[in-house]
Order: structure tokens, then C-alpha cells, then sequence
């Protein structure tokens, strides 16, 4: 299984095998990583389950829709390199995938 | 030395949270979730959607898969029901004879369908959706150009007909007030809607009367009292839920439509909390009790509880918010505009599918209805968290964007 690492915002480290196929929120959601909130659980609702993809990672990710860039547009803290994670499939192509997390998902 | 224990009544989204939370909190002991539906805690949301259609599978649907829980010591019995509650000796019965003891308990216990009592209703084909086997019995009655009836104009019965006019049925929805979604939007909204709907081949009809289902063994036809005759294959009635609270009743528990909490998710007994649908709660955004139908109360209000049972002071101040998927329709919802005294529109509801919504009442933004527009949601959700001012005569111009109106100043 892909390892992604997520890096909560006040540095911790959590290096997780996620299941191909699934998304890094619920790699995040099934492990507790609490920086994910994910209320919508997975259906581009909510935006709490906002990330920034690491630098080296951002064009090997799927793009981002017209609905999850409106979206992102409005979260806090917004930056280029920021996504949504359930919006974001994990492949084996992106194992070794590295995220942040915002201070807050609200 | 027994183990402390917390027990969840309850094996919901916000059981699912509460248990989860317990452990982030610091909950040492034994965590143990009685669940009477056979499934781990599972999405509801996608039932009248991608798992009516099939798109999901039951693992889909799982909050957590069952070894993530295992991981963090979080123990589950399925399919069993807790019959009664003994306050004094700390102890759940269930009706399999078994009793566990607990230090503290939490009750998700959910809501159930608002049933409809009419002759007939209990033939094969009149059916409902809540649950995972709900859906799977509807599986049986589907199939391309068959007739569905659907009872019940809200967001249950018109996401369902979503859902089945893209597997060809001939869907047809009967509401009884004299507009759909009546109880949650603005006229304007329910015209939207109903627009979309027909442009999509579901015929509605509004004050009807219903008399009775009938058929021979299973449902043929929808009678009105008007006489109108309505051929079903098959009935889904959505005309809401009502709180599962007869065990919290029973046990002594405060009830009133909902189980009654503190801003703690307490209940009038130190060592229980409720969290999520089954509750009724002091709203600080709208001032006055409420019982909330949504994942984000079940969510935040299971955080809040599991803080309470470990120990620690931790505020409900969140604001509801809702979304409803239908066709290429993303409504996303936030706030409660019961109770608005005007409503601006952005957009045109009439011709296009996109456009938003605000509802003010005594001039404060109480409310946001934003379709296939998510920065108004976002930008809404921001506004009346924060008590920001907005320039009503401004937010119908589109030519400035949503993100400008987090500048001003609060109200």
C-alpha cells in the first residue's frame, strides 16, 4: 500500500499506508489524524478536509475541478499548492506523497 | 480492579465520532458502541444517492473499516438492541439478556422514519429510506421505466427522484403542502427546484390528499381523496423522522422532542451525554432549542460530549450547515432561514442552475442556500459566524466577487 506522510501544523509527522483507491482524507479520517475534519465524508461539500500538497507532489495529483477550486478560492489560509483532500485519489504513483495540514479547518 | 467502561448506545455517525473522540481526549478505559443495525458506523448521506444507484457498496459507506477501530481499542455489538437503561446501578440491558456496566454512557441513538398510517401501508412495495437494508429492499422493486411513487417533497424524496430518473424510472413525487421543500426554503427555492425536477421528467404534485395504497398483496396504485389514481410499482414515503428517545425516556432522561442537553451535550445525569439527532439543545446562533437532522450537529456535538466525559469544558457553538446532491445540482446549505423576513437572490433561479440565496431577518444574514455556488456557501458560512455586516444591494451583483464581503467590518 502507498505510504502517504501528513504533516499536522504544529509538525507532527504521521506516515500512514493508505489503500489505493482511496482518498487522503480517509487515509487521515481512518487513522485520527485530527487536522482532517472531512464532515461531508468525501463529497466536496464541506472544505474541511483542506491540505496543501507538497511542493514535489503538486503536478503528479490529479487537478483540481471547477467546483473544489471554487471551493478552495474561500478557504482560510488559502495557498497555490492547496487541495482538498478527498478529492485527491491515492495510487501507487503517489506513494510517497507528502501533505500539510492547516492549523484549521474552520 | 474493573475497568472503567464508557458506553455508546447507538452505532451512528455520531457514535461512530463519539467513540473516536473519547480516545483523542484520553479516554483510558473501555470503549464499547451497541449498535441494533448489523453495520459498523456508516455515511448516510449516500443512500438516496450513490448507493441507491449502486455506484457504493456497504464497505463504501463505513466511516472507518472495522480494523482502524480495532487499532484504538474500540469495541462494537451489532445487531442488538438495549432495552432499558438502570441509572442507579449503572448497568444497559439488552434484550438478549445480557447487561454491561458503565462509568459513563453516551446515547447517538438516532432518528427513525416518520411512518405514515394509511389502508394499506403495510403492502409489499410501500417502502422507506433511513437504513442501509431500506435501500437494499427498494433494490428490488428498480428497475428501467418502472413506476415509483414518492411521498413527500423534501430533500429525501426529491434526491431519491434524482436517483432513480437516472435509472429510468417514472418517477412521480406527491407533496401535501402547496409547495415542495415548504418547510426548509424560500418559495423561491422550492420554484428552482421544482423547475429543475420537471425539466428532468419527474411530474409533482402539490396539496395532495392522500387516501389510501392499493393493490393486491403488493402496491399497484396510489389513491387521493380527490380521486385521483396514481399507478405505482412501488411507494417511497420521506416525510421525515422523529428522535429515538424512549430509552432515555424510560430511564428518567429530560425529553422533549429529543433528548434534552446542556451546552456540554450533558443530560440532567452527570454521566451521560447525547449527541447528534436524537437531541434537543439550546442553539447560542438562533437562540431558542432545536433538534437537528445533519451530520455536522451528529459530528460536532459527539466532539463536545466526549470532551464532557472525560473531564474537560468544551462548548456546542457551531453552526448547522446541510448539502443535498441532485442531478449536476450541488445545494450546499448553511444556516436555518426559519424565520426570515426577506431574501436576496444572486443569479437566476428561473432559467439557469446556479445561483445563491441569502435570507436576513431585522437585517443580520441568518441563512445561506447557495446551488452550484460554493463561495457563497464559504463566504456565507464566514459571514454569519464572524456577525459580519453585508450590503444587501451589493450581493445580487455578480460582477463582485463573494470573497469581497468578508471585508467589512462586523456588525
Amino acid at each position: 500500500m502507498p505510504v502517504v506522510t501528513y504533516i499536522s501544523a504544529d509538525g507532527a509527522i504521521n506516515e500512514i499506508e493508505v489503500t489505493s483507491g482511496t482518498s487522503v482524507m480517509q487515509g487521515a479520517v481512518d487513522n485520527m489524524i485530527d487536522g482532517i475534519v472531512a464532515e461531508c465524508g468525501g463529497s466536496c461539500s464541506c472544505a474541511t478536509c483542506h491540505c496543501y500538497v507538497d511542493e514535489a507532489w503538486q503536478d503528479k495529483v490529479s487537478p483540481a475541478s471547477e467546483m473544489e477550486k471554487d471551493m478552495l478560492e474561500c478557504v482560510l489560509e488559502q495557498q497555490a499548492n492547496s487541495r482538498l483532500s478527498c478529492q485527491i485519489t491515492v495510487t501507487d504513483e503517489l506513494a510517497g506523497l507528502v501533505v500539510k495540514l492547516p492549523a484549521s479547518q474552520f | 480492579m474493573t475497568e472503567s467502561s464508557c458506553i455508546i448506545i447507538g452505532a451512528s455517525h455520531a457514535g461512530a465520532q463519539l467513540a473516536v473522540s473519547l480516545r483523542q481526549e484520553g479516554w483510558e478505559g473501555r470503549i464499547l458502541v451497541i449498535g441494533d443495525e448489523p453495520y459498523l458506523p456508516y455515511h448516510r448521506p449516500p443512500l438516496s444517492k450513490t448507493f441507491l444507484s449502486g455506484e457504493k457498496h456497504v464497505d463504501d459507506l463505513l466511516i472507518r473499516p472495522e480494523a482502524q477501530y480495532e487499532k484504538v481499542g474500540i469495541d462494537f455489538i451489532l445487531g442488538q438492541q438495549v432495552t432499558s437503561i438502570d441509572r442507579k446501578n449503572k448497568k444497559v440491558f439488552l434484550k438478549e439478556g445480557a447487561s454491561f456496566a458503565y462509568q459513563k454512557l453516551a446515547l447517538t441513538t438516532g432518528a427513525r422514519v416518520r411512518k405514515l398510517d394509511l389502508p394499506g401501508s403495510t403492502l409489499r412495495g410501500v417502502l422507506y429510506l433511513r437504513d442501509i437494508n431500506d435501500v437494499e429492499n427498494i433494490r428490488h422493486f428498480i428497475g428501467p421505466r418502472k413506476k415509483v411513487v414518492i411521498i413527500g417533497g423534501g430533500y429525501i424524496g426529491l434526491e431519491t427522484a434524482a436517483m432513480l430518473r437516472k435509472l429510468t424510472l417514472d418517477v412521480t413525487i406527491l407533496e401535501a403542502a402547496d409547495r415542495i421543500l415548504n418547510r426548509v426554503t424560500a418559495p423561491e427555492l422550492s420554484a428552482f427546484y421544482a423547475r429543475v425536477h420537471g425539466e428532468e421528467g419527474v411530474a409533482i404534485e402539490t396539496n395532495v390528499e392522500l387516501a389510501e395504497f392499493a393493490g393486491e398483496g403488493r402496491v399497484s396504485e396510489v389513491r387521493c381523496k380527490d380521486g385521483k389514481v396514481y399507478p405505482a410499482d412501488l411507494v417511497i414515503i420521506g416525510i421525515g423522522v422523529v428522535p429515538n428517545t424512549e430509552l432515555a425516556e424510560t430511564a428518567g432522561l429530560n425529553v422533549d422532542n429529543g433528548i434534552m442537553v446542556n451546552g456540554h451535550c450533558l443530560t440532567n445525569d452527570a454521566d451521560i451525554c447525547a449527541a447528534g439527532d436524537c437531541t434537543n439543545h439550546f442553539n447560542s446562533h438562533y437562540q431558542r432549542q432545536m433538534r437537528l437532522e445533519c451530520v455536522q450537529n451528529a459530528m460536532d456535538q459527539a466532539r463536545v460530549a466526549a470532551a464532557t466525559l472525560c473531564g474537560k469544558v468544551n462548548q456546542y457553538n457551531a453552526l448547522p450547515w446541510f448539502w443535498s446532491d441532485q442531478y449536476d445540482l450541488k445545494l450546499q446549505i448553511v444556516g436555518l432561514s426559519e424565520g426570515f423576513d426577506e431574501v436576496v437572490l444572486r443569479g437566476e433561479p428561473e432559467t439557469g442552475r446556479k445561483f445563491s440565496a441569502f435570507y436576513f431577518r431585522a437585517g443580520k444574514l441568518i441563512a445561506v442556500d447557495a446551488v452550484n455556488s460554493p463561495q457563497a456557501f464559504m463566504v456565507g458560512k464566514q459571514i454569519i459566524t464572524r456577525g459580519l455586516a453585508v450590503d444587501k444591494s451589493k450581493l445580487s451583483d455578480r460582477t463582485i466577487a463573494m470573497k469581497e464581503f468578508l471585508k467589512s467590518s462586523p456588525n
